[in-house]
């Protein structure tokens, strides 16, 4: 049982939340994630720390509302409680001064950019961050990313804040205007997929962190593996992180939508059980 | 007292006089009464297996002749005391049958269930040198705790008194039990870190409850809590907290039982099709996460057309439990002949009752999909038997050209795992092997890190329910010694 100590609403559908749990906050890195289970028959969802406070035993979360289980998480108040949370897993992200990074993050995957971007630059890179959304209400830590960023891109579908355009617009206009050593990307599948496609066209090294559907998030199920170079891999051990290039992200987006129609029916379920 | 001290007695001496030995071996074998087939593969819950009622389990206790080199005993993994439970079991004193399974066993109900007898105890048993069928011991053994269970008056063993040593076991399946219930007799203080959020192990993410009721393990759980021994659930050692960690904390030994891992696929094409997965996956959905009960947030798919690859015991319980989730054909694929299929006999002849059909010698070669990436059709090569191979098993072989097409909606791929590779990779100076196990002493399962003992999967790479107790009880057995020789 973890207590939520506090809870912020980024806008209706994404929500930051502080939890205690002050070994995961003690033993954390950047790009570590958590499995989390909320209610005894509860699914246990994958979702990255995007920070910690030492002092406070805290890890935050942000969650976007989608499904049965991130509706139950994004449900519940300050004060009450996580049934189950267990972690930091997967690989922590390898940081060093590589130079010049472009960190490219859309919707919800800007949070656990956030670390990463922190310890970037904590390591002497110059950090370019570009943040992407449909829309101006979407964009999140915004300022807290410029705390830790060089320079801060905001890009967003319909040009209601910063630049019109998608995320690959603005790390191509990075790409053309400076020499890039990495760039890292978090966000969803298809948005990886195509930030994948275009550091690939300039030879530019690229990780992604992927978030697949996970059963046990300790290397027991398999539910996460995917195709890196032609060998199968386990996310929730080898990964999350992975050079994007050789990431097969046609396969990824398939296997993410197996679930799609059971998930349709029971969130349709759980929506009307609310409603009533 | 040892065996023949025991055998000695004077009720047992009575008890082998009241009986001539051919008349005992002339009493056929008990049959477990069972669910029907056909209603039991619709019911995914009910324990197939009903129990021996006490008649039928004093009858089959005469059965045994209480030889004076018990050769059964040879083949249990544990030792169980196995003609002194079953002689008590014969003059109606249940309670100390428990008793006596409980000296040497911590789970006498899951084993009764769960093990394979027929390579052990049963498969050892003097009536087999006569051309009769073996005392049914495994039935005997659940008889007895589940009466001692269902009495009301479970036993806890006795506790040394507290010597206010810590001692950790990571991981709570059957090895980490058995360590903990042996550390905790002998005075210590132990703590059992649990990954997940249930406590058990494979005896709840792995093995059905048709087979093995979740209810039971938990008994044997609360029994040592009772016995002092504490839990701490959603804590993976080697990320949550260090082995270090531990050490810093004064934790004095510490007993890696972190299990199975990885699963293996077999690296076909069309493996990472939707609706293509490992039998870890399809039964930690189904057991641990209940997927298929409404009332659950975890999505499983119930294939009407479902094939699993593999012929071991997890493969049965995943064939059987598409079958309960109302598959119309459940099928096992397996490469070699069904004498080769390393599975229990009675999972074999439950799975063939319930109308699972077996496609021994055909081995998968790819899976095809339809547009929306989800599995149709599986591809197999069909395989005749050739020379025995490494593991003394006639190998298979494919014949050339003939191949099938079967129609699947689901496919459960259930060719073995690979050790959890946690804490191999998070413990420096431990010795691992290239399959990622943990190098021990096979006497005192102790580790090139000393501090470190280990047993079960990570050690073993895939083994059963009581030889990876039977690890944990020696493992407990030596870092017992080992404490005292360093104090």
């Amino acid at each position: 049982m973890n207590k939520i100590v506090s809870k912020e609403y980024f806008s209706a559908n994404v929500i930051k939340f502080e939890v205690e749990a002050p070994l995961i906050a003690k033993s954390r890195k950047a790009g570590h994630f958590v499995m989390v289970k909320v209610g005894l028959k509860g699914e246990r969802i994958p979702l990255t720390i995007a920070d910690a406070d030492l002092q406070k035993g805290t890890i935050t979360l942000v969650v976007q509302k989608m499904g049965v289980s991130s509706s139950k998480l994004c449900a519940l108040e300050a004060g009450e409680y996580i049934t189950d949370m267990v972690g930091p897993l997967g690989k922590a992200t390898h940081i060093e001064n590589f130079g010049t990074v472009v960190c490219a993050c859309g919707g919800v995957g800007t949070a656990p950019m956030l670390p990463i971007v922190a310890a970037l630059k904590k390591a002497g890179n110059r950090v370019i961050t570009v943040i992407a959304a449909r829309t101006k209400d979407l964009i999140i830590l915004e300022e807290q990313m410029r705390l830790h960023s060089d320079e801060v891109m905001v890009m967003t579908d319909d040009g209601s804040y910063g630049t019109k355009g998608l995320v690959t617009n603005g790390v191509e206009s990075v790409i053309n205007r400076e020499k890039v050593d990495l760039c890292v990307t978090i966000g969803p599948a298809i948005m990886m997929k195509f930030v994948s496609q275009l550091t690939k066209k300039y030879e530019v090294p690229t990780l992604a962190s992927l978030n697949t559907i996970m059963v046990d998030g300790t290397g027991m199920c398999g539910a996460c593996r995917v195709s890196v170079g032609g060998k199968t891999k386990f996310v929730c051990v080898d990964g999350p992180e992975f050079d994007a290039h050789k990431v097969d992200f046609d396969e990824m987006l398939m296997r993410l939508g197996g679930y799609k129609d059971i998930e349709r029916e029971e969130n349709e379920q759980y929506q009307s059980t609310l409603n009533k | 007292m040892n065996h023949s001290e025991e055998r000695a007695l004077a009720w047992r001496e009575e008890l082998r006089k009241a009986m001539k030995a051919k008349e005992r071996t002339d009493i056929p074998r008990v049959h477990m009464p069972e669910l029907n087939a056909e209603y039991r593969s619709h019911s995914r819950l009910e324990e197939v297996n009903l129990g021996l009622s006490a008649e039928q389990a004093m009858n089959e206790a005469k059965r045994c002749l209480d030889c004076a080199n018990p050769t059964c005993m040879l083949g249990c993994p544990v030792g169980i005391d196995i003609p002194r439970f079953v002689k008590n079991i014969e003059r109606g004193d249940f309670q100390e049958a428990a008793k006596t399974l409980k000296e040497t066993s911590a789970l006498p109900a899951v084993c009764g269930r769960v093990c394979p007898q027929e390579k052990q105890c049963e498969g050892q048993c003097i009536h087999l040198k006569m051309k009769k069928e073996a005392v049914a011991v495994g039935h005997l053994e659940r008889f007895a705790a589940d009466y001692e269970r269902e009495s009301g008056n479970i036993s806890v063993p006795q506790v040394a008194e507290a010597n206010n040593i810590k001692i950790a076991a990571v991981g709570s399946g059957p090895a980490g039990l058995a360590f903990a219930g042996d550390m905790a007799k002998l005075g210590y203080e132990v703590v059992v870190f649990e990954a997940l959020h249930e406590i058990g192990g494979v005896l709840k993410y792995g093995i059905p409850e048709f087979r093995l009721p979740n209810e039971i393990v938990d008994v044997e759980i609360q029994n040592l809590q009772s016995m002092g021994v504490h839990f701490v659930t959603n804590c993976v050692v080697g990320k949550t907290i260090t082995i270090k960690d531990l050490e810093d904390d004064g934790f004095k030994g510490i007993f890696v039982a972190s299990g199975a891992g990885l699963p293996r696929f077999m690296d076909i094409k069309g493996e990472n099709l939707v609706g293509v997965m490992s039998s870890n996956e399809y039964l930690t959905r189904v057991n641990l996460m209940d997927a298929a009960n409404p009332d659950s947030d975890t999505p499983v798919f119930k294939g009407k057309k479902v094939a699993i690859i593999g012929g071991g015991n997890t493969a049965m319980d995943s064939v059987r439990t598409a079958r309960r989730l109302g598959a119309e054909r459940a099928m096992i694929v397996y490469r070699r002949s069904e004498e080769e299929m390393p599975a229990r006999l009675e999972e074999v002849k439950h799975a063939k009752e319930e109308g699972i059909d077996f496609l021994t010698l055909h081995n998968p070669i790819e899976y095809i999909g339809n547009e929306q990436g989800r599995v149709t059709h599986m591809l197999l090569q069909v395989m005749q038997l050739g020379e025995p191979d490494a593991s003394g098993r006639r190998s298979p072989v494919e014949i050339p050209g003939k191949t099938e097409l079967i129609e699947v909606d689901e496919v459960v791929v259930s060719v073995g795992v690979s050790p959890n590779p946690l804490i191999p990779q998070s413990v420096e100076g431990l010795e691992v092997t290239k399959w990622g196990t943990v190098v021990v002493n096979n006497d005192t399962m102790q580790s090139a890190v000393p501090i470190i003992f280990a047993g079960g999967d990570i050690v073993r790479g895939g083994a059963t329910v009581i030889l990876a107790m039977g690890d944990g009880r020696r493992a407990a057995k030596s870092m017992d010694e080992w404490i005292k020789s360093n104090a």
